[in-house]
């Protein structure tokens, strides 16, 4: 099946002339204005698992998918077990033994494990025949030899998340991958579903497989992986050993200390509004929302956030922040707690209610939440205020005009054409003409998630200022984000969510961030209260 | 940066693009689509041994070429614009409906059994409108079951509107040949009351051709229809919802309610299209007259680009491919026309997308 001189993974022996696996150097890969790769640089040995950690956007799976060919870099230089393959397709990368394994699994629910796996390059019998059997075998002396056990007769529709997975690491061993690339392989995973799989990749790795693990769960980074690449901003900050560092000096590097967030400067919490209400704010009490497969994603999490106070919630992206967000906005069933606004309990209204009840919100997810994006700008700024911009059910153009024209000035959106389709902005003014909507309109709670995420400096400094600016003028803001120096920054009290729950809440003047990673990466178990 | 460089004089505008890109962007992929199209036929054409350019001339003289044609043309666009405006209208809001037949045989029927209950003396006026509300209404119920099911169990619109066809067409029959039929014949008596001035009626010249005021209906609807998808809120929640609709949950719409107002009023403006046959023409109600009105809806609805007149325009093409393969019938089999219609359709789902791409680019580069 596999044909070249170059099919295998084949490694020089000797201390000296060990050939990198993988060796990635200056890479440059724009999207639009957007630079994905800004000469990035990754040198994987063979026979080694190898972490690329950073953050969402860092530019992690770019930089892979230029590997798999799925992408051609716009400069920079590509070599696999030393032999030059900048710009190759995907065909010469299978025929190479790159396999990628995605992160969304690319298999056909109505046929077996085995039916799956040699999919593309079916074995026949009298040349048209499938022949089943020997298929079936085939892929059980894989499976033995890996220790991936997976029935090859069953139908993909009947396997469970961690199962299909390993039918895909299989696929791609089928197909004689000897470099893997896993991207966010544990993201749909369980804990014990995690340890088999570890044992599977070191077993590959003993075997003398390459495998690249991208991720941003450090924990996992730690436990696995022997080197480490760190991204940031479509850079590569840094290559250690990971036997040579910790998880806080990795968050570190992912994060970049000496970035300073405009914001920066944290502002000490202003003194609460004269004569707030004891009930004023938003307060949850127990939240417990279901995932998808029966895990309780938020487990019980409760806490409370007063007018004029910024409740930040950290946290490694996966741990529940996300489904939390989406109960306390309406969308997404509560399976049991309570929700308050200003002491009024929402907790079984819908969104539309929720808004009438005072309740802000700024999606994580601009492009599939947050705007319509063939709608235009002048449209997209009354999506969940429209009916104050209607009178007897139709629409009040002078009035809608009006608002974008004040939004647009204000919030300094560009180019400044209301009548622009959304999809024609920038992420940043995309995000501004969110932001513009959710803050424009009169609220008491804001639910902000991840409010400057793939925005440019300037926005993020303009994002952060309307916080504060919220802050002071009473707003209760919870805010989730990703970024430890974000969440730090602007909050007067942080929390640390960690697997559903709240691992830790304290005021941000106690809190550091190697307070708080240790907390983000479970190796502190806090008492939340 | 921030919001103090805004005083560099950059002021809000609400600037559409420049009116002949729009112009560019409405005309030329459909022109080209039909360009395509017909080059097909000509090549059908020289297939039967006849010369493209006689017959072209041939088919325009018989629909927009003379009275009587033209009548026919108006009369069966008049239906068409009906189940295209229905169509268009679900597809706004991301439903597919199917259904366009069995719901405008059901608004015909209403019609015809109002038609039938009112007394002669009833106005004019009042016996129109109660006759064209039973058709609205009809058509709005066969439209509502799917609705229904989709919002509370998520059963796929696609397929009930489907199945709704053949049980409400076969019920239809049933009730026409058991009980309410004229002897010897598939069709309820005549109505007494409700129906609907002819064009021959107004202008002689019209004689014969079953051309009749419901064709203003029509217009009325589409006019009705293009406000309530863009100036209302229920047309910005209807949009949103067939755009994002996650975005649209986010923003506070009920998605579920949003489906069942889409294919509920889709089947009222398929059920009101019965008016045209029963009202305007036969007055009364025949089994299987709707044939193919409602499916060819669909393609009317995507050639005229889900836009309400955009669907008049296109009702009133295939109105003509149609009559006008009768005109040219003893030249070239009528088939010959669906044939044609087909090829529209076609090219119109391939080349219409692929040269707005091309038209964007070559902009992009002339800009650049």
């Amino acid at each position: 099946m596999i044909s070249g001189p170059a099919s295998t993974g084949e490694v020089a022996r000797g201390p000296t002339a060990r050939v990198p696996a993988i060796r990635m150097e200056r890479i440059e890969k724009s999207f639009g204005a957007i630079r994905a790769n800004r000469g990035a640089s990754v040198e994987v040995m063979p026979g080694e698992i190898h972490a690329l950690v950073g953050e969402n956007g860092a530019g992690k799976s770019t930089l892979m998918r230029i590997l798999g060919g799925l992408m051609k870099p716009d400069s920079g230089h590509v070599e696999v077990n030393g032999r030059d393959v900048t710009g190759w397709s995907t065909n010469d990368a299978i025929a190479a033994g790159i396999g990628i394994v995605h992160q969304h699994f690319m298999l056909v629910p109505t046929l077996s494990v085995a039916e799956n796996l040699v999919l593309g390059c079916e074995p026949k019998t009298r040349g048209i025949v499938l022949d089943y059997k020997h298929a079936a075998d085939d892929v059980r002396k894989l499976s033995t030899e890996t220790g991936l056990v997976i029935d090859p007769e069953r139908l993909i529709s009947d396997l469970s998340v961690g199962e299909a997975q390993r039918v895909e690491i299989l696929k791609v061993l089928f197909r004689g991958a000897r470099i893997l690339v896993l991207d966010e392989p544990t993201a749909v995973l369980s804990p014990p579903e995690v340890r088999e799989l570890w044992t599977v990749l070191r077993r590959l790795r003993d075997k003398g497989d390459t495998i690249v693990l991208i991720t941003h769960r450090l924990d996992e980074v730690v436990e696995i992986s022997n080197t480490i690449t760190v991204m940031r901003a479509g850079e590569t900050v840094a290559r250690v050993k990971t036997s040579e560092t910790t998880p806080a000096e990795i968050a570190r590097l992912m994060v970049g200390r000496e970035v300073s967030l405009s914001a920066g400067k944290r502002v000490q919490p202003s003194g609460r509004p004269a004569g707030a209400q004891p009930n004023q704010g938003l307060e949850a009490r127990n939240i417990i929302v279901m995932g998808s497969r029966g895990i309780r994603v938020v487990d019980g999490v409760s806490f409370n956030v007063r007018p004029g106070e910024i409740l930040g919630i950290a946290g490694v992206e996966g741990n529940g922040q996300t489904e939390l967000i989406e109960a306390l906005a309406g969308l997404r069933p509560v399976f049991a707690g309570e929700i308050l606004i200003d002491g009024t309990d929402i907790t079984r209204r819908s969104v539309a209610r929720r808004h009438d009840a005072g309740l802000s919100h700024i999606p994580e997810d601009r492009h599939r939440r947050g705007l319509i994006l063939e709608y235009t700008i002048a449209n997209n700024l009354i999506l969940g205020v429209q009916k104050y911009f209607s009178r007897n059910g139709v629409i009040d153009r002078d009035r809608v005009k009006e608002n974008a024209i004040r939004a647009i000035t204000s919030f300094d959106i560009r180019p400044p054409n209301a009548l622009l389709p959304g999809r024609a902005l920038s992420g940043g003014n995309q995000q501004k003409v969110v932001v513009a909507r959710e803050m424009g309109r009169g609220f008491s709670v804001l639910l902000a998630s991840q409010p400057t995420r793939g925005v440019d400096v300037g926005a993020i400094e303009f994002i952060h200022q309307q916080l504060l600016n919220a802050r002071t003028q009473g707003k209760a803001i919870l805010l989730v984000s990703a970024e430890l120096n974000e969440a730090l920054a602007l909050s007067d009290r942080v929390a640390v969510m960690y697997r559903g729950k709240f691992a830790v809440v304290m005021p941000s003047a106690e809190a550091s961030e190697e307070v708080l990673g240790e907390y983000m990466i479970g190796t502190k178990k806090g008492t939340a209260a | 940066m921030s919001a103090s460089s805004l005083a560099e004089g950059t002021k809000p505008t609400f600037a559409a693009a420049p009116w002949r890109e729009r112009a560019e962007e409405a005309l030329i992929p459909p022109l080209v689509a039909l360009l395509v199209a017909l080059i097909c036929g000509d090549l059908l054409i020289l297939s039967y041994g006849q010369s493209p350019a006689a017959v072209y001339r041939m088919l325009l003289e018989g629909t927009w070429g003379n009275a009587y044609g033209f009548g026919q043309v108006l009369y069966k666009a008049t239906t068409l614009a009906f189940t295209g405006l229905a169509v268009s209208f679900g597809l706004r809001a991301g439903l597919f409906n199917i259904g366009g037949e069995s719901q405008l045989a059901a608004g015909g029927f209403a019609a015809a059994l109002t038609g039938l209950v009112l007394p002669a003396a009833t106005p004019l006026i009042f016996a129109l409108l109660i006759c064209m509300i039973a058709a609205g209404l009809a058509g709005g119920v066969v439209g509502a079951v799917p609705a229904y099911l989709k919002t509370r169990f998520g059963a796929h619109e696609v397929i009930v509107t489907i199945m709704l066809n053949f049980i409400v067409l076969a019920l239809l029959n049933w009730f026409i040949a058991g009980h309410l039929h004229v002897p010897e014949t598939l069709h309820t008596p005549e109505i007494h009351a409700g129906v609907l001035p002819r064009l021959a009626d107004i202008d002689s010249r019209f004689h014969g051709s079953a051309a009749n005021l419901a064709l203003i209906v029509a217009v009325l609807v589409a006019v009705a229809v293009w406000f309530y998808l863009f100036r209302t809120r229920g047309g910005y929640d209807l949009r949103a919802v067939g755009l994002q609709p996650q975005a649209a949950e986010y923003g506070g719409i009920s998605v579920g309610r949003v489906w069942m107002r889409a294919l509920t009023f889709s089947g009222v403006i398929a059920g009101m299209g019965g008016i045209n046959y029963v009202l305007g023409y036969k007055h009364y109600y025949e089994d299987g007259f709707a044939s193919g009105a409602g499916f060819l809806g669909i393609a009317v609805a995507l050639v005229g680009r889900n836009h309400p007149f955009g669907v008049i325009i296109a009702a009133f093409f295939f109105a003509t491919l149609s009559q006008g393969g009768l005109a040219i019938h003893a030249f070239v089999p009528k088939q010959m026309m669906d044939v044609l219609q087909g090829v529209v359709i076609i090219a119109v789902a391939t080349a219409v997308p692929e040269v707005r791409r091309i038209l964007r680019s070559a902009r992009k580069r002339s800009d650049a």
